[in-house]
C-alpha cells in the first residue's frame, strides 16, 4: 500500500524550484510518482504525487522541511495526503 | 489519480473561500455516571469526559496537518445533565457544581466548548429538570465553555407551555447577570423544538440518550465556498443554480466524512453523523446571506428570501447526503443574525425584520438564532416569541429553535459586541403588543393531528 502525498509548489516562477525540492525528496528516500505543472493568473503551480512508505522522515517533519525549503526559494511549498483530494473529486 | 486542476481547486476553497470543518464533536455518555452522592459524581463525571476526549485536541491538530484542511473547534457534548444530576442535586446550586466541573473537564482536554447542561421537557419537567432550568444563570455566569439548551417542544408531544413561560423568564436572568458583558452569557442558551440527539454545534448540542457511549459528530461549513461556486453561474436558470450548490455541497461534505472517519479512527470512538450544516461566520466571504444574494436578492429579507433559502437547503441536503454515510444533527442552513456579516448588513439597511426571520426558519435549521433584542423585552414576549418558533418545529416536524439575546441597558439600533466568531449584532426592534395573557394559561399545547401516524 502506498503512502501518497500531494506537494503543490505555488509562486513566481525561478531557477531550479523542482531540481531543489526533489533533492530534498530524494535525499530523504521520498519516491516520485508523477510531476506536473501550469501557469494560473502568472503564478507557477506545481504538483507532485510522492510516496512516502520508505522514507527516512515522518511526515510531519518532511512537511516542516518542505515549509522552509520553500520559505528559501520564495515560493509556497504545501505537503498533504492525497485522500483530502481523492475524495473530494471521486466518487 | 488526482489532477492538477482538483487540488488547485480543493486548496482554494481552504486558502480563499474560508472551507473548514467547524468542529469535531465527541459525544459522551454520562449515564454510568449517576451516583446520589453530589461529590462522587462530579468525580466520576470529570474522570469520564477527561478519559473519552483526552486526545480531542492532539489528534484535531493531527488531522489539520495531513490534510491542510482547518478544524476551527473541538467541543464535547454530554448525556442531558438534568438526568446524570437528578438523583444527586436537590438544589439549582447543586447542579451548579456540575457545570463547574463540565468546565474544566472541557479546560483539561482543550475543548473549546461542551454541551449538555440541558433538559428534555416537551411533554413535562420533572422536579431535577426544573432545578437544573433554574441554575441557568448561575451556571452559564460562572463558566466559560458550558452551553445548555432544553427542549420545550416536539411534534410527538405538542409544545410545554409552563416550561415556555419559565424559559422566558430565564432568558432575562441569564441576560441579567451578564449585564455588564452586554448580555453576552445568552449566547450560551438556546430552546429547541424536536432536538437533534447527535446535534455537534453549540450551544445546542447534548448527547442523547439514544447515543451509544461515546460517538464522533462532525460539522462542516462552506458557504464561502457556495457563494463561490455560484459567481460562475450568474444568470443561469434555477436548474444549473441547484446542479451548482448539489456539487458544491458534495465536495465541502466530502470534507467532513474524510476528517470524521479519520477522528473516529485515531480516537478509537465510533463515527456517527456529519451534519450538513452551513454555517457562517463573521469574516469576510463566509455568509449564508451572500449566498442568497448572490442568488439574486439585493438584501436578505427582500421578497423571494423564503424561496431562495428554500432551495439552497435542500440543494445543500442533496449534495450532501450522498457524500457522507450518515447524515444528522441539524443538516440545513444557519442564519444567526450576528454570525453572519450579510445579515448584519441586512438588519442596518432595514432589509430583515424578526417576523422575516421567523418566515425563513421555517425552510431551514434552526431558527431565530444570536438575535439581539432590547434589553426591556417583557419576559412573557419572549416566551410569545419562543412559542411561535416551537410551533413552527412541531407543525412542521422539524427542529427549530431560539436564541434570543436581550441586552439589558441597551435598546434599538445600539451594537453589541460578542467578539471573535460570534461577531456583533444591532439590537432589533420587537412587537410591542402583549402576549402575557395568552402565555400565563399554563399548561400545554397538545401534539398537532398529523403526529398520530401509528
Amino acid at each position: 500500500m502506498k503512502d501518497k502525498v500531494i506537494i503543490t509548489v505555488v509562486g513566481k516562477d525561478t531557477v531550479g524550484i523542482i531540481a531543489r525540492i526533489c533533492t530534498y525528496l530524494a535525499d530523504s528516500k521520498v519516491n516520485v510518482l508523477d510531476i506536473s505543472q501550469t501557469i494560473v493568473q502568472d503564478f507557477f503551480n506545481m504538483m507532485m504525487v510522492v510516496d512516502i512508505t520508505g522514507a527516512n522522515k515522518a511526515f510531519g517533519d518532511l512537511q516542516r522541511d518542505l515549509v522552509k525549503l520553500g520559505e528559501e526559494i520564495g515560493v509556497e511549498v504545501k505537503a498533504q495526503k492525497e485522500e483530502i483530494f481523492e475524495k473530494m473529486h471521486r466518487l | 489519480m488526482v489532477n492538477i486542476k482538483e487540488v488547485i481547486e480543493t486548496n482554494k476553497m481552504v486558502e480563499e473561500q474560508t472551507l473548514d470543518v467547524r468542529t469535531i464533536t465527541i459525544g459522551i455518555s454520562l449515564l454510568e455516571c449517576i451516583d446520589s452522592d453530589l461529590d462522587q459524581l462530579n468525580k466520576k463525571v470529570y474522570k469520564r469526559i477527561t478519559t473519552v476526549a483526552k486526545d480531542l485536541d492532539k489528534v484535531a491538530k493531527e488531522i489539520e496537518r495531513d490534510y491542510g484542511i482547518p478544524i476551527v473547534n473541538r467541543r464535547i457534548s454530554v448525556t442531558p445533565i438534568a438526568l446524570i444530576g437528578g438523583s444527586a442535586c436537590k438544589t439549582p446550586e447543586d447542579f451548579v457544581t456540575l457545570a463547574h466541573t463540565m468546565d474544566a473537564a472541557a479546560e483539561a482536554v482543550g475543548a473549546n466548548l461542551i454541551g449538555g447542561y440541558s433538559a428534555l421537557v416537551s411533554k413535562g419537567m420533572t422536579t431535577a429538570d426544573e432545578l437544573l432550568i433554574k441554575s441557568i444563570p448561575q451556571a452559564l455566569s460562572s463558566t466559560n465553555r458550558v452551553c445548555s439548551s432544553v427542549n420545550l417542544a416536539s411534534t410527538k408531544t405538542g409544545i410545554n407551555m409552563d416550561a415556555v413561560k419559565l424559559m422566558g423568564e430565564i432568558l432575562l436572568e441569564v441576560a441579567e447577570v451578564s449585564k455588564d458583558r452586554d448580555s453576552v452569557d445568552c449566547m450560551k442558551l438556546v430552546v429547541f423544538c424536536n432536538a437533534p440527539d447527535d446535534n455537534p454545534f453549540m450551544a445546542g448540542a447534548f448527547h442523547g440518550v439514544t447515543e451509544a457511549d461515546a460517538i464522533i459528530n462532525v460539522g462542516v461549513s462552506g458557504p464561502g465556498v457556495v457563494k463561490k461556486a455560484l459567481e460562475q453561474v450568474r444568470g443561469e436558470n434555477f436548474e444549473v443554480l441547484c446542479e451548482t450548490i448539489k456539487k458544491t455541497a458534495f465536495k465541502v461534505t466530502r470534507v467532513g466524512q474524510l476528517v470524521a472517519q479519520e477522528a473516529s479512527k485515531r480516537l478509537g470512538i465510533p463515527f456517527g453523523i456529519i451534519d450538513l450544516s452551513l454555517a457562517p461566520t463573521p469574516a469576510i466571504g463566509d455568509s449564508v446571506a451572500d449566498i442568497l444574494c448572490e442568488i439574486g436578492l439585493e438584501y436578505a429579507g427582500a421578497p423571494g428570501t423564503t424561496a431562495a433559502l428554500a432551495m439552497l437547503n435542500d440543494q445543500v441536503k442533496k449534495g450532501g447526503v450522498m457524500a457522507s454515510s450518515y447524515v444528522g444533527g441539524l443538516s440545513g442552513a444557519f442564519i444567526p443574525v450576528s454570525e453572519d456579516q450579510g445579515m448584519i448588513n441586512s438588519v442596518e439597511a432595514g432589509a430583515i425584520s424578526l417576523e422575516k426571520l421567523e418566515a425563513m426558519t421555517c425552510v431551514c435549521s434552526v431558527g431565530l438564532d444570536m438575535i439581539a433584542i432590547p434589553g426591556d423585552t417583557p419576559a412573557t414576549t419572549i416566551s410569545g416569541m419562543v412559542a411561535d418558533e416551537m410551533a413552527l418545529g412541531m407543525v412542521n416536524q422539524k427542529t427549530t429553535a431560539a436564541r434570543l439575546i436581550p441586552v439589558i441597558g441597551k435598546g434599538v439600533g445600539e451594537k453589541v459586541e460578542f467578539g471573535g466568531l460570534f461577531g456583533y449584532a444591532p439590537i432589533m426592534p420587537v412587537n410591542k403588543y402583549s402576549c402575557a395573557d395568552f402565555i400565563n394559561r399554563g399548561g400545554r399545547i397538545p401534539a398537532p393531528i398529523h403526529s398520530f401516524k401509528n
